[in-house]
C-alpha cells in the first residue's frame, strides 16, 4: 500500500511539479518564459563551478579506494564491529559507503550474489545502502556549486551522521531478521 | 579538517600501494577519477539548468516563499540565521521534499540553488555558514521514505520480498537525520569550528 503510494508519487511528481509551477506563475502574472530562461542560464556556470571541487574529491577518494586502503581500514576496524553485531561482510560497504555510492553499490551487488540478498548480509547491506548517502560528495557539490572551502564542521556533523545511521542498521537489521 | 581528510586518502593511499606493490592502481585511479568529475559536473548542466529556470518562476510568483513559510517553525529552528521569507527557505523545503520522495534528479539541483541563496546571506565567501552545515548535514543524512535504487538492486538480485528492507531502512535513516540535527547544532558552538576563527590549516 505505502509502496505503491510512493509508486505512484515518484511516476507523477516531476510532471505535476513541471506543470504546476509554469502555471501558477502565469496567474500570478509571471512572464514565464522569459523567468524560465532567466533562471536557467545559471545552469552551465553552476555546473561548471563545481569541476575542481569534484576533482579534489574524487581523485583523493579514488586513490585511496584503489590501493587497497580499504581493506587495512577493514582489518583494523572489523574488532569493533564485530563487537555490536555488523558481520566482517558488510565492513566494507560500510566504511565505503560516505566515499562512493558507485562503489558501495558494487560491494552491495557483490553481497547479494555470495550470500543472497535475503540473507542477514544481504539485507543488512541494503538497508545501510539505503539510510546513508555519499556525504563527500554531497560536500564537493554543494560546496563547490557556491565557493565555499572552509566547510567548518559540516564533514564531522555529516560522519556523525553517517555513523549513526549504519549503527540504526545493524540494530534494527539483527531486531527484526535474526 | 577537510584538508586533513583529503591529504589523508592521497597519502595513506599512496604509502599503502607502495607497501602493497600497488601502484599502478594509484596512477590509474587518479586519472580516471579526473575525468569521472570532470563527466559527473557536466553532466549536471541539463538538470541544472531546468530546475534553475522553474525556480525562478517559483520565485517570482511568491511559491518559493509561500513553501518557506508553510514549514516555518521546524525551518526556523533549523536555520535561525535566514530571514522568514528569504528564498534560501523555499528552496531548502523543495530539496528536501525532492529527497522524501526519492527524486533525486531534482534534489541536487535544488540544494544546489538553496546553496546559492545561502551564500547570499553569507559575508565570508569562502566559509561555510551555520545554515549550510545544518543544510548539508541534512542531506548527507539521506532523509528518503523509498530507497528505490536498492529495492531495484534486490528485486534483480532474486530478492523474495525486495520492498521489505523499506521500513527499516526508515528507522535507520530518521535516526541518522536526527543526529545529524543534533550533531551540527553541538558542533557549531565548539571553539574550534568558529565562524571567524578556523585556521587555514584545519
Amino acid at each position: 500500500m505505502f509502496v505503491k503510494f510512493m509508486e505512484v508519487i515518484s511516476i507523477y511528481a516531476i510532471p505535476l511539479i513541471i506543470l504546476f509551477i509554469p502555471l501558477y506563475g502565469f496567474f500570478k502574472k509571471v512572464k514565464v518564459y522569459e523567468a524560465f530562461t532567466d533562471g536557467a542560464k545559471e545552469g552551465f556556470k553552476t555546473a561548471v563551478t563545481i569541476i575542481p571541487y569534484l576533482v579534489a574529491m574524487l581523485v583523493a577518494i579514488g586513490i585511496f579506494r584503489k590501493s587497497g586502503a580499504m581493506d587495512v581500514l577493514v582489518t583494523i576496524v572489523s574488532p569493533i564491529t564485530n563487537a555490536i553485531g555488523m558481520p566482517a561482510e558488510v565492513l566494507p560497504m560500510a566504511l565505503m559507503r560516505p566515499l562512493s555510492g558507485g562503489g558501495a553499490s558494487g560491494i552491495m551487488n557483490d553481497l547479494f550474489t555470495t550470500y543472497g540478498a535475503d540473507s542477514l548480509i544481504g539485507r543488512m547491506a541494503s538497508i545501510m545502502n539505503g539510510s546513508t548517502e555519499t556525504t563527500f560528495y554531497v560536500l564537493a557539490v554543494y560546496f563547490g556549486a557556491v565557493g565555499v572551502k572552509k566547510t567548518r564542521h559540516a564533514v564531522p556533523a555529516g560522519l556523525i551522521a553517517d555513523a549513526v545511521g549504519l549503527l540504526t542498521a545493524v540494530f534494527v537489521t539483527n531486531l527484526m531478521f535474526k | 579538517m577537510i584538508n586533513l581528510i583529503w591529504l589523508g586518502f592521497i597519502v595513506i593511499g599512496i604509502v599503502v600501494a607502495l607497501v602493497t606493490g600497488n601502484i599502478q592502481a594509484v596512477t590509474d585511479a587518479a586519472f580516471e577519477y579526473a575525468d569521472v568529475a570532470v563527466e559527473l559536473s557536466i553532466g549536471l548542466v541539463g538538470v541544472m539548468a531546468l530546475w534553475l529556470g522553474l525556480m525562478k518562476i517559483a520565485e517570482e510568483s511568491g511559491m518559493v516563499k509561500a513553501l518557506g513559510n508553510a514549514l516555518r517553525p521546524v525551518m526556523k529552528y533549523l536555520f535561525p540565521e535566514v530571514p522568514q521569507d528569504h528564498p534560501a527557505m523555499g528552496a531548502m523545503v523543495m530539496n528536501i521534499a525532492a529527497n522524501i520522495f526519492g527524486l533525486g534528479n531534482a534534489a541536487t539541483p535544488l540544494g544546489i540553488k538553496a546553496m546559492k541563496e545561502l551564500q547570499e546571506l553569507n559575508d565570508e565567501k569562502d566559509t561555510a555558514t551555520n545554515s549550510m552545515c545544518t543544510f548539508l548535514a541534512i542531506n548527507t543524512s539521506s532523509v528518503t521514505l523509498i530507497a528505490s535504487s536498492v529495492v531495484a538492486y534486490r528485486a534483480a538480485a532474486g530478492s523474495a520480498n525486495p520492498a521489505e528492507i523499506i521500513g527499516p531502512t526508515i528507522i535507520a535513516t530518521v535516526a541518522s537525520t536526527i543526529a545529524a540535527i543534533v550533531a551540527v547544532k553541538l558542533l557549531q558552538k565548539l571553539p574550534a569550528f568558529n565562524k571567524n576563527k578556523e585556521k587555514s590549516t584545519l
